[in-house]
């Protein structure tokens, strides 16, 4: 019984982990820049939702959608303001640099607005938990939402880069950024809304990792970010449907590690697995697929 | 990836740093006056300013270190109002052998590089003896650097047996091993449990000191540790594991020698996988009641082995806690309390070695020194506290429990 408990409890910081490597995916599919500031757009978020909930009192759906509206428009400052001049440097990492800035620059505002002190983040989600088998496994309200959202954005994802014009200039900018400007695509607002659309991604991953993990402080972003990078790289970054199975395996395989083999070397053993992976396929679990590449 | 992530983040953490650093110190120089701590609300600036009379000779120099920042902002937070209240009042009544007392804080955010750099600006500003650093690790760095300095330097809670390490190093808490084995006498001794888990951070040398003394002092106790699950600093958000395994075990109580963020998140975890045991910690548990927007009903009836209880009815915690309340507008924690201890204690000190700020500060280190292990100091936390010369503390255990959303005796 708790082999499937595990297993839930797997998936389901998995699809976090997943649903914050989309974004990552994303951007580094099109952009070719690891955005290293995404884990505190998630934050921002979460951040955004807990004013509009908790401090103010309104609506979850409002707080989800305000904190979705406001990340939207983060990202895009941010891709305007601190990436787009730098694109065109000399060298790839000025712009990796100037995320890592971006990302403690909004650290440390948020440290600035909102304190240092954690805070106790009121769940958006409403259902009830799950009981199945006589009450022994119990599966919450939260983690059958997350796991729903991660497939919906991401069957959503991939039919808007396949089947839409705007999703086909994003793959045509991917590829070469040059062809697709002669081609009569406008390459700036392409990589601009890819940001606007990750970091939309990484409001909805704010608000339910913080339901999931119901703990808010100016840090809670960098860490899933982290691990949702690596989950990125491990599905093969670029590739969508990388970016989910990734994600769900990284958090399977952290957790059955620490349930079965020792809770400190969780991940020793992720990282582990994840050099192995990529010692076998350079390119992640699904990074050949061309065809998908976003 | 992440290793590189990591080199840069220390980069840029410490360029960061002496950007803040310096301005401290000028600010230090410029008002005499902790600038920092003007910046904290609750803390009240015309009072801390009225109190001093400036760079003057004749005064002690104490510097603060501690985070006002950061996830045990708290902690910190709690020092630097107890330091602050304790130097008004000994200020008003006359001082020290007729010398007044300054203060300064420096703020760290539970970081040991950050820590050596608040020392080093507090060195700068003229500190004759540091209160410091709040928590463990910051702690065991600055006593590096203070007894290269023969500093004197007495921490309020960092708790780790390094902390004091060196004879220039005192602690006005327990030590963790003390309060590892004082946790297990006391759940063994009032039969609170057969079967105890602990979750605890395998990555805090606080954490993982109290755990291992625990562990100790639990075999000759008539309950048995049925759990042992570690989590690191690298994830600490989900607790699913630990919880599940120490209620697969049978565990009727888990002993959480961690500090409140993540009690929080464990009490929360628990409670949806509908997972309650009897809880008990040590004094990282202190603060839980301060998150904001945590329902406090979950940390109903959890134990824990503090020194200090703001309900007290003991004469000196009653007037400690009403003077507090009044100046900072809410419940000192036990943090709080062991600052405000601390510079009572070095009043003792001062006055029992016949220290004067004349000294030079390794002057200063060597007479408090010899002055701590002769004194014997009744404070908030605890009566005829003394020191062994190793700086461990000598004081009666108390344990309270979280009662109707506030602690409370047991």
């Amino acid at each position: 019984m708790s082999f499937i408990t595990y297993l839930i409890n797997g998936i389901s910081l998995g699809s976090v982990y997943a649903l914050i490597a989309l974004g990552y995916t994303m951007v580094y599919g099109i952009a070719k820049m690891l955005n290293f500031a995404h884990g505190d757009v998630i934050m921002v978020g979460g951040f955004t939702c807990y004013t509009v909930c908790s401090t103010m009192g309104m609506h979850p759906v409002v707080g989800v959608l305000l904190s979705v509206v406001v990340c939207t428009l983060l990202g895009i400052v941010i891709e305007r303001v601190a990436y787009k001049p730098l694109r065109m440097a000399s060298s790839p990492l000025a712009v990796l640099i100037t995320a890592i800035g971006v990302s403690y620059l909004l650290q440390n505002l948020a440290l600035l607005i909102f304190g240092a002190n954690a805070k106790s983040f009121t769940s958006v989600v409403n259902m009830k938990s799950l009981k199945l088998a006589d009450g022994q496994i119990t599966v919450s309200g939260v983690t059958i939402v997350t796991i729903v959202t991660c497939i919906v954005i991401m069957a959503a994802l991939m039919f808007f880069i396949n089947k839409t014009k705007l999703g086909q200039a994003m793959l045509a900018v991917s590829e070469d950024k040059g062809a697709a400007q002669l081609m009569g695509i406008n390459v700036n607002a392409t990589i601009c809304l890819t940001f606007a659309i990750g970091s939309a991604l990484a409001a909805i991953a704010g608000v339910l990792l913080c339901s999931a993990y119901p703990s808010l402080t100016p840090y809670t972003g960098s860490m899933p970010g982290i691990k949702a990078f690596v989950a990125a790289v491990f599905g093969g970054i670029g590739s969508v449907p990388g970016a989910f199975i990734g994600g769900i395996l990284l958090g399977v395989i952290q957790i059955f590690s620490q349930a079965y083999i020792s809770s400190q070397m969780a991940d020793a053993i992720v990282f582990a697995v994840l050099i192995v992976v990529l010692l076998v396929k350079p390119t992640g679990l699904l990074g050949k697929n061309i065809q998908e590449k976003v | 990836m992440k290793k590189f992530n990591k080199i840069v983040s220390v980069a840029l953490a410490s360029a960061m740093v002496l950007a803040m650093a310096g301005c401290g110190s000028q600010k230090a120089v410029e008002s005499s006056e902790a600038a920092d701590i003007s910046e904290i609300p609750g803390s009240s600036v015309e009072e801390s300013s009225s109190q001093t009379a400036g760079n003057a000779e004749g005064t002690f120099k104490i510097g603060g270190i501690g985070p006002t920042t950061g996830g045990a902002a708290i902690y910190g937070i709690g020092v630097m109002n107890g330091i602050q209240l304790a130097v008004d009042e000994i200020n008003a009544a006359g001082g020290v052998n007729g010398y007044m007392l300054e203060a300064n804080f420096q703020d760290d955010e539970h970081d040991a590089e950050k820590s050596v750099n608040a020392y080093n600006t507090l060195k700068d500003w003229g500190a004759q003896m540091i209160i410091g650093s709040v928590t463990s690790t910051p702690c065991i760095a600055v006593g590096e650097k203070t007894h290269e300095d023969n500093m004197f330097q007495l921490t309020p809670s960092g708790s780790a047996v390094k902390c004091a390490q060196y004879d220039n190093a005192f602690q006005v808490c327990f030590s963790d091993p003390n309060q590892g084995a004082a946790s297990a006498q006391y759940i063994g001794e009032n039969a609170l449990a057969e079967k105890v888990a602990v979750i605890y951070d395998s990555s805090d040398v606080y954490s993982s000191g109290i755990y291992e003394s625990f562990a100790k002092g639990a075999e000759s106790q008539n309950f048995e540790i049925v759990a042992a699950e570690a989590f690191t600093a690298d994830n600490k958000t989900d607790f699913s594991v630990q919880l599940q395994k120490a209620k697969d075990a049978g565990a009727d109580l888990v002993f959480l020698p961690i500090y409140y963020q993540e009690s929080a998140l464990i009490l929360t975890q628990a409670d949806s996988m509908g997972y309650a045991p009897k809880w008990f910690s040590c004094d990282g548990m202190d603060g839980i009641l301060g998150v904001e927007n945590f329902d406090t009903s979950l940390a109903e009836g959890v134990m824990l082995l503090t020194p200090f209880a703001a309900d007290s009815e003991e004469e000196k915690s009653k007037n400690f806690t009403t003077a507090y309340e009044s100046k900072y507008g809410e419940t000192p924690n036990q943090f709080a309390a062991d600052a405000y201890d601390a510079v009572y204690i070095i009043k003792a000190a001062i006055e029992s070695g016949n220290v004067d700020p004349s000294m030079s500060v390794s002057e200063i280190g060597d007479a408090m020194k010899a002055a701590m292990t002769q004194i014997s100091v009744d404070g908030v936390t605890g009566e005829a506290m003394t020191w062994a010369a190793t700086g461990e503390v000598n004081k009666a255990p108390k344990a309270v429990v979280i009662k109707d959303g506030a602690y409370s005796a047991m």
